[in-house]
């Protein structure tokens, strides 16, 4: 065993570095930069059951340390993911990938993940309940616990994979939610989905972003995310996946230490493409530095 | 794409707030016109996407006018200072489709990546002709350029202060067989009404990373969802969707 090497819901990860659904499409652009079998694992592009465009553009606006975007879960909807996007990943990808799964209602998102579960290219489900980019669907089951447990508790029902749920940070107690879908069956928590944020642009005096709001991530928000983690580590059993603002070696050990088993990145690749694989290739020198031998040692280090 | 280190070898004025930068490393991965580079620049989070101007053995040449914080800082570096750069990103025009007679047509920042296509096209032994639109004569910028290439120049400007008063549209010539454009898009769409012929338009849009991951920039065309910066910039005239 490696001393990176972590356990995520039974599966062995070479390291805890894996992309963020969203900025890692389904792989295969980021192959043609480098080895993707480096990564501990990526999840891929949130898919649903239809095909969708997304939001109209500009999607995009810029902020100090960090970006909004307003995507809206652009996808080709979940039979094209597995009729032409998993195969191609296949070609260069021979780990287990962790399938991020949107959804409208309660049986779109059980359609999607049954789908999906029959994918043996499929390691984990990430749940995301926490979209802000979506009207009526998304985030609305991620803000309140009980709409939270019902979707965990359907697709945990629907597949045999494990399920890791996605939680926004737009809420007013992320401890609540965490516990929620703890209590309603979830194998681990990912977070921190994008922040809600806005930007205005002072020539035209309307917001930056045809949606007007976007999910705001970069180093900007790692110390939110940061206490999220910590918070909800504290109060749940289950393994806790940090995110938000993560762009170095440092920045990942940091969140193991406040208590996640495995660490994502999502900004950083899209502003430094070879990001992830720059942060796992630093990683033995930065445990080096600060006295850690194996990365296991220091999940959940902070009391 | 490769992403390098780059080093700048000029950086200096074509007008009052437009500028040419020369930028040394490898470019390699910069295969056609009508492509662009990513810029990092210290304390700004996104990337500066800027089309290429001109290539050559172990350089890259852009122009950029200054409209934001970005381009401001850009214009106040020195030959000498490196910055972090992306390049060989976007599709590029595609020569080939211009049998003889190519018509080139560029407004303000838009006109910069139809240097190296006319230059391309020229070498192909095809017929270049180009109409350079801007607003008026002190933000022309160019011309020369194009003219030492030997392509057959015309200007407009929107107020009659220099070349052809008017748009890029009211000095087409005749005869060509296909167009080439890049522009704001008022200029886009007028171009696309007034020629006949088939044609490729350069498009522009907010980005996030420039290189087809993070679906910022997306469009619907008539053959599908395309990406901006990797499907595009360029699209071809016969499949372009106008959404109002």
């Amino acid at each position: 065993m490696g001393r990176l090497n972590v356990n995520l819901c039974g599966i062995e990860l070479d390291n805890p570095v894996i992309p963020a659904s969203g900025t890692f499409g389904y792989g295969y652009e980021y192959a043609e930069l480098y080895d993707i079998n480096v990564l501990g694992t990526f999840s891929f592009k949130g898919t649903t059951k239809e095909p969708r465009f997304g939001n109209p553009t500009p999607r995009i606006a810029e902020c100090y340390s960090g970006m909004i975007n307003a995507v809206g879960l652009q996808n080709p909807g979940v039979e094209k993911v597995i009729a032409e996007e998993l195969p191609k990943l296949k070609e260069c990808f021979n780990k287990k990938v962790m399938a991020n799964v949107g959804g409208f209602s309660v049986d779109e998102y059980v359609y999607t993940a049954k789908k999906l579960d029959e994918q043996e290219q499929v390691g984990w489900f990430e749940v995301n309940i926490s979209c802000p980019n979506v009207h009526g669907g998304g985030i609305a089951f991620g803000t309140c616990p009980d709409n939270a447990a019902l979707i965990t508790k359907a697709v945990k029902e629907a597949v045999k994979k494990p399920v890791i749920v996605k939680l926004s940070p737009n809420v007013t107690d992320i401890v609540a939610i965490a516990k929620a879908v703890e209590e309603a069956g979830a194998d681990a928590v990912s977070l921190i989905n994008t922040m809600l944020g806005m930007r205005i642009d002072l020539r035209t005096k309307k917001p930056v972003i045809a949606n007007k709001m976007g999910g705001f991530s970069g180093p900007a928000i790692f110390p939110v995310a940061l206490r999220m983690v910590y918070q909800v580590s504290n109060a749940v059993s289950i393994p806790v996946i940090g995110m938000g603002g993560v762009s170095t070696a440092e920045d990942v050990i940091e969140m193991m230490l406040a208590g996640a088993t495995a660490v994502q990145v999502g900004a950083a690749n899209l502003i430094d493409p070879y990001a992830c694989k720059e942060i796992i290739e630093k990683l033995p020198q930065v445990m080096d530095k600060y006295n850690i031998n194996n990365l296991n040692e220091i999940i959940g280090g902070v009391k | 794409m490769k992403q390098g280190i780059f080093k700048i070898a000029e950086n200096s004025a074509l007008t009052s707030n437009v500028f040419k930068m020369r930028l040394s490393g490898d470019v390699s991965d910069i295969t056609a016109s009508g492509q662009f580079i990513n810029i990092k620049l210290d304390g700004l989070y996104l990337r500066r996407p800027i089309s290429v101007f001109d290539r050559d053995a172990d350089s890259v040449t852009i122009i950029y006018k200054v409209v934001g914080r970005g381009t401001e800082q850009m214009a106040k570096m020195q030959v000498g200072e490196t910055l972090d750069v992306l390049t060989g990103l976007g599709n590029g025009y595609d020569t080939s489709l211009c049998k003889e007679h190519a018509v080139l047509l560029g407004g303000g920042v838009g006109v910069p990546p139809l240097y190296m296509l006319a230059k391309t096209l020229i070498a192909e032994g095809k017929k270049v002709s180009v109409v350079l639109g801007f607003n008026t004569k002190d933000e022309v910028f160019c011309e020369e350029d194009f003219k030492n290439l030997g392509a057959d120049v015309k200007v407009t400007t929107v107020d009659g202060s220099y070349g052809i008063k008017g748009f890029v549209t009211d000095a087409l010539p005749v005869n060509y067989d296909h167009f080439f454009t890049c522009g704001p898009e008022p200029m886009l769409k007028a171009v696309y009404k007034a020629t006949n012929t088939s044609g490729q338009m350069s498009f522009e849009e907010r980005m996030g990373c420039g290189f087809g991951a993070c679906m910022g920039c997306s469009c619907k065309t008539l053959t599908g969802y395309k990406r901006i910066c990797k499907d595009g910039p360029v699209m071809l005239k016969e499949e372009i969707l106008w959404e109002d």
